[in-house]
């Protein structure tokens, strides 16, 4: 493989993860989101899992670098929980 | 498990953690070191260089037996235009002597390292372990809860990371704010040493240290680079406020960067092998918390929101490391739990991390003047354009062609009032 351009899909796709399947650390009511518009999110969640879909904020945790940004920068309080995965969950790194 | 009492719990194997539960289970004490992640390391990203001095300060000679990547010995300033690059290249054989200045470091290694350090002193480390909160009686932090568990300890030390729930949940501080941190980015590119060693023109076991700015949108913010064995570390931070107003995607602007020919030339027929982010301290001294402790808990490293950055030097493992050793050295020395937290914040002084941070307290004000990220780097590069052009033609009179590139980048009151903000800030 050759240094290339990479999708934020394609950059997760080199990471490890475990997905606690159906139990997301991060919970984002979108009802709250449709009144924002700040909306960063969008822009600033490194693994871009914040997207505008039909309008609508979608979120989508496995993928998650666990960084805390878009806790951090939510400005309406669409996040309304943020935990760290269960243990044994979410990404491992290995060379960072 | 309420039978076992420690004599101290430390939350969080990362660097600080670690020095203060090494320090500590070197002394004698009953200490067990909680990880959330698989192994020490798995859950942590830096950019990452670590200052040796920190861990003399551990243990003299300490850094030999560590997994450390290249001694530094070129340090470099690049700055960025659309096609163009300037890089300032100093290079300093004596950083690599007696004890090496600095070394580029991958945290997967340094951590599980330095967990099982703290394991060979005694220690308990139990990794794989969230911890969910704090077991408070009478006012006072007595232990922390895990699932069902409860562990216990006269004293707990939030060593958990610059999004410290402990922190939060002890009352001591609330929430980050988007303009005192920034969001970190980097890629992990494997590359064969001797490429490595070639293309930055360094011995094998020594390194290069970048830093750079124009790759950023005009986002405040600035690129990273080091060596490593066998791999580059490539990254961005970015002020998140000012990423979210301009509106591309920080992960895009990533890849800019990376593709721009002047990096894309030092990365060439490498792998991308790993993309993380983390969260950084950006405010240096006035993002520390006011209260960073209270009876039976204390809160050292990336949580106390320990950091320098000068633009040039760039700081956090090691001021995380002489945190945990103030806080082990005032749970040593302390008579009472009570008297922990004031001692550690003495120890801070004596060791001076809260004098280096106050040396530093203003420069952060530097990477508030917008023309820093978009504007210096494009003027500089054009400069240079314009003194090693050769084209056949009279060329403009030096001192009219300069100015001339000048004013097409920034008027004159503008860069007076920039340099003014720059004097005032360092």
């Amino acid at each position: 493989m050759s240094i290339k351009r990479l999708s934020p899909e394609e950059s997760l796709a080199v990471d490890k993860f475990s997905v606690d399947e159906g139990k997301p650390h991060i919970i984002v009511d979108k009802n709250i989101c449709a009144h924002c518009s700040d909306r960063a999110c969008l822009v600033v969640c490194p693994a871009r899992l914040y997207q505008l879909k039909d309008n609508q904020i979608s979120f989508e945790f496995a993928g998650c670098l666990e960084c805390g940004t878009c806790r951090v920068m939510c400005s309406e309080g669409g996040v309304t929980s943020w935990n760290y995965p269960r243990a044994t969950f979410g990404v491992s790194y290995r060379t960072s | 498990m309420a039978d076992d009492k420690f004599d101290a719990i430390v939350v969080g194997a990362g660097p600080a953690g670690s020095a203060c539960a090494y320090v500590l289970a070197k002394a004698g004490k009953n200490v067990l070191l909680v990880e959330r992640g698989d192994s020490a390391g798995s859950k942590n990203v830096s950019g990452g260089r670590l200052y040796t001095y920190a861990l003399e300060m551990i243990e003299p000679g300490m850094y030999k037996r560590a997994p450390l990547q290249r001694k530094i010995v070129r340090e470099q300033i690049m700055l960025l235009d659309q096609h163009t690059a300037t890089t300032i290249d100093y290079f300093d054989p004596r950083f690599a002597e007696n004890v090496p200045q600095s070394h580029s470091v991958v945290r997967a290694k340094l951590d599980e390292w330095f967990a099982s350090e703290v394991e060979a002193k005694g220690g308990t480390v139990a990794s794989g372990i969230l911890v969910d909160g704090l077991i408070e009686e009478n006012d006072k932090i007595v232990g922390i809860r895990a699932g069902d568990e409860e562990m216990r300890s006269d004293v707990v030390v939030a060593a958990d990371g610059i999004n410290s729930m402990l922190g939060r949940k002890a009352g001591l501080f609330s929430d980050l704010e988007g303009h005192a941190v920034g969001v970190g980015i980097k890629e992990t590119i494997e590359l064969p040493d001797s490429v490595i060693s070639a293309r930055f023109a360094v011995k094998d076991d020594e390194g290069v240290a970048r830093v750079a700015i124009g790759c950023t949108d005009g986002i405040s913010g600035g690129a990273f680079l080091y060596t490593n064995q066998g791999s580059i570390s490539l990254g961005i931070v970015f002020n998140p406020a000012q990423a979210a107003k301009q509106g591309r995607h920080i992960q895009e602007i990533l890849q800019d960067f990376k593709m721009h020919p002047a990096i894309l030339a030092l990365i060439e027929g490498g792998t991308t092998i790993e993309y993380g982010a983390h969260l950084v301290p950006e405010v240096g001294y006035r993002g520390i918390p006011q209260r960073l402790y209270r009876d039976g808990m204390v809160v050292i490293g990336d949580a106390a929101r320990f950091g320098i950055n000068t633009g040039l030097i760039i700081r956090g493992m090691d001021l995380a490391i002489v945190s945990g050793l103030a806080a082990a050295q005032a749970i040593l020395q302390a008579e009472s739990t009570e008297a922990v937290g004031p001692m550690y914040m003495d120890k801070l002084e004596e060791l001076m991390l809260l004098g280096e941070e106050r040396a530093y307290q203003n420069f952060h004000q530097i990477f508030e003047i917008p023309h820093v990220f978009r504007e210096v780097p494009k003027l500089a590069n054009e400069a240079m354009q314009f003194l090693f052009t050769v084209d056949g033609k009279v060329p403009t009179p030096m001192v009219q062609g300069l100015m001339g590139v000048v004013k097409q980048n920034m008027s004159l009151g503008q860069i007076l009032a920039d340099g003014w903000k720059v004097y005032r800030s360092i």
